[in-house]
């Protein structure tokens, strides 16, 4: 299959045009945060106070790097599992996020979250860090230093890898999957 | 008594981290070029060979095979003949985890449980110690990662749920599993001796060779039946459906009390990182 480029900030036509399934390579600005800095977000809006950058049509990256070698832009930079986000990704949503990255089953709430707020979430290969490395092309830490590798970080990047699992049409590429291959492992044996 | 300086213990662990982190194991690589060319499923094929590819970049381009570099997990066999000149035996492995850590640009993912708050250089290490004989010590050292870690199971069972009761036990904690442990995974089984022992047990059958058969005929006999049927889950390479889902499943037993029955299950992702020093 032909992979799909797409560029950021996710358009509603870009969104509605992905399915389930669809290899993307993805360009432009995407933001990381994980377990802490979505904890942090959460809260600043459950303050009504601003964020560090502004969700609007953006996706986040679930993703801790290794720190960045001198020379290097960012060290190894695999997905994380993307559960532990659930608790806080339909807010995420509410207030404009449109895309999420990681690996790993997301919760009904999300799943219903990217219906109802027309999003995606995508699945990157994780333990391939080093290959997915070089899709990032700036990395700048823009909040939360003190969380060492779990800081919020704006990357530029370029081509970077995913596929669509969840689509606002209600796909699944997980129960998709194994439910095609389930039981296969015998006939080839 | 042979007495060694445990900077050289300090050093030894440093350089198993950092040459971990990069280099994929030679049975993890080979095991991966199997299932490449075994899997059915197209976009599970995509993925076994990018796993291969990021192999190839982490070793010639030194950056670690997975951002996340892991808790530091050891089995260490130290000889009753031998004896550590100026610090303990924990500090020094600890020394050398703080070194392999920050030296090797890893992630630093050691935390307060409670407050979350980052310990700042991946210690302190989980370390598993064994008496044996000899002058001798041996460190075996896992980057044991959350991820697949998060995904592991520990059942008190019941004696009269025998053999069948195991493999449906962890049958079902990798359909429960599904994509989020990274497959194709390892999963080490510990059955027997009480809580705490059949999770370490279960924790080290992960450090056998992948393909090197169980010297237990039952247990290879058991482990053959879970890979089959793990294998049929669907789940394949990272969950996007496929027919390899699993390595290598390996079984350690130890007696345990005529009530009890523990059954631990501990999930390792592909980026399976485990090598050893005998100094």
């Amino acid at each position: 299959m032909k992979a799909i480029k797409i560029t950021t900030p996710l358009t509603e036509n870009i969104i509605l045009n992905l399915k389930t399934g669809d290899e993307v390579l993805i360009s432009g600005t995407i933001y990381t945060a994980r377990d802490q800095a979505h904890y942090r977000l959460v809260k600043l809006l459950e303050e009504n106070k601003p964020l560090p950058f502004d969700l609007e049509g953006q996706i986040i990256y679930y993703v801790g790097p290794t720190p960045e070698k001198p020379g290097e832009i960012i060290g190894s930079a695999g997905p994380t599992t993307s559960y532990r986000m659930d608790k806080y990704a339909p807010l995420l949503m509410e207030k404009g996020l449109k895309g999420m990255i990681g690996k790993g089953k997301r919760s009904v709430d999300v799943k219903e979250s990217i219906k109802k707020y027309k999003a995606l979430y995508f699945g990157a290969i994780g333990g391939a860090g080093a290959l997915i490395s070089k899709a990032i092309k700036s990395n700048k830490v823009i909040a939360y230093e003190d969380l060492l590798s779990e800081a919020v970080r704006r990357l530029t990047v370029e081509d970077f890898p995913a596929i669509v699992v969840n689509d606002v049409y209600g796909g699944d590429l997980y129960e998709d999957g194994r439910r095609k291959y389930e039981n296969k492992y015998n006939n080839i044996k | 008594m042979r007495v060694i300086a445990s900077e050289e213990i300090s050093n030894a662990v440093k350089n198993l981290i950092i040459n971990s982190s990069v280099n994929l194991p030679e049975d993890t690589y080979k095991s991966l070029q199997m299932a490449s060319e075994k899997e059915i499923s197209e976009s599970g094929k995509t993925v076994l060979n990018q796993l291969l590819l990021n192999a190839g970049i982490a070793k010639t381009e030194l950056k670690p095979l997975c951002q996340d570099t892991g808790l530091a997990v050891f089995f260490v066999e130290i000889g009753k003949d031998v004896a550590i000149a100026d610090k303990n035996l924990t500090d020094a492995i600890n020394d050398g985890t703080r070194m392999g850590y920050s030296e090797g640009f890893l992630r630093k993912s050691t935390c307060d449980p409670i407050s979350r708050k980052n310990i700042g250089d991946n210690t302190p290490a989980i370390i598993h110690y064994d008496i044996t004989n000899g002058d001798k010590i041996k460190i075996m050292y896992a980057a044991k990662g959350g991820g697949s870690e998060n995904m592991s199971r520990l059942k008190m069972m019941r004696p009269s749920d025998g053999k069948e009761g195991v493999i449906d036990f962890v049958l079902e904690t990798m359909k429960e599993a599904g994509p989020n442990p990274c497959p194709p995974n390892i999963v080490g089984v510990g059955i027997g001796g009480n809580f705490e022992r059949s999770a370490i047990i279960a924790k080290k059958a992960l450090f056998r060779k992948l393909g090197q058969i169980n010297n237990d005929f039952e247990l290879a006999e058991m482990e053959n039946i879970i890979f089959e049927k793990i294998n049929n889950i669907g789940t394949g390479p990272m969950g996007f459906g496929g027919i390899c889902t699993v390595l290598g499943v390996h079984i350690i037993k130890e007696p345990c009390h005529i009530a009890s029955f523990p059954v631990a299950v501990n999930i390792e992702c592909h980026s399976h990182r485990h090598s050893e020093i005998i100094i």
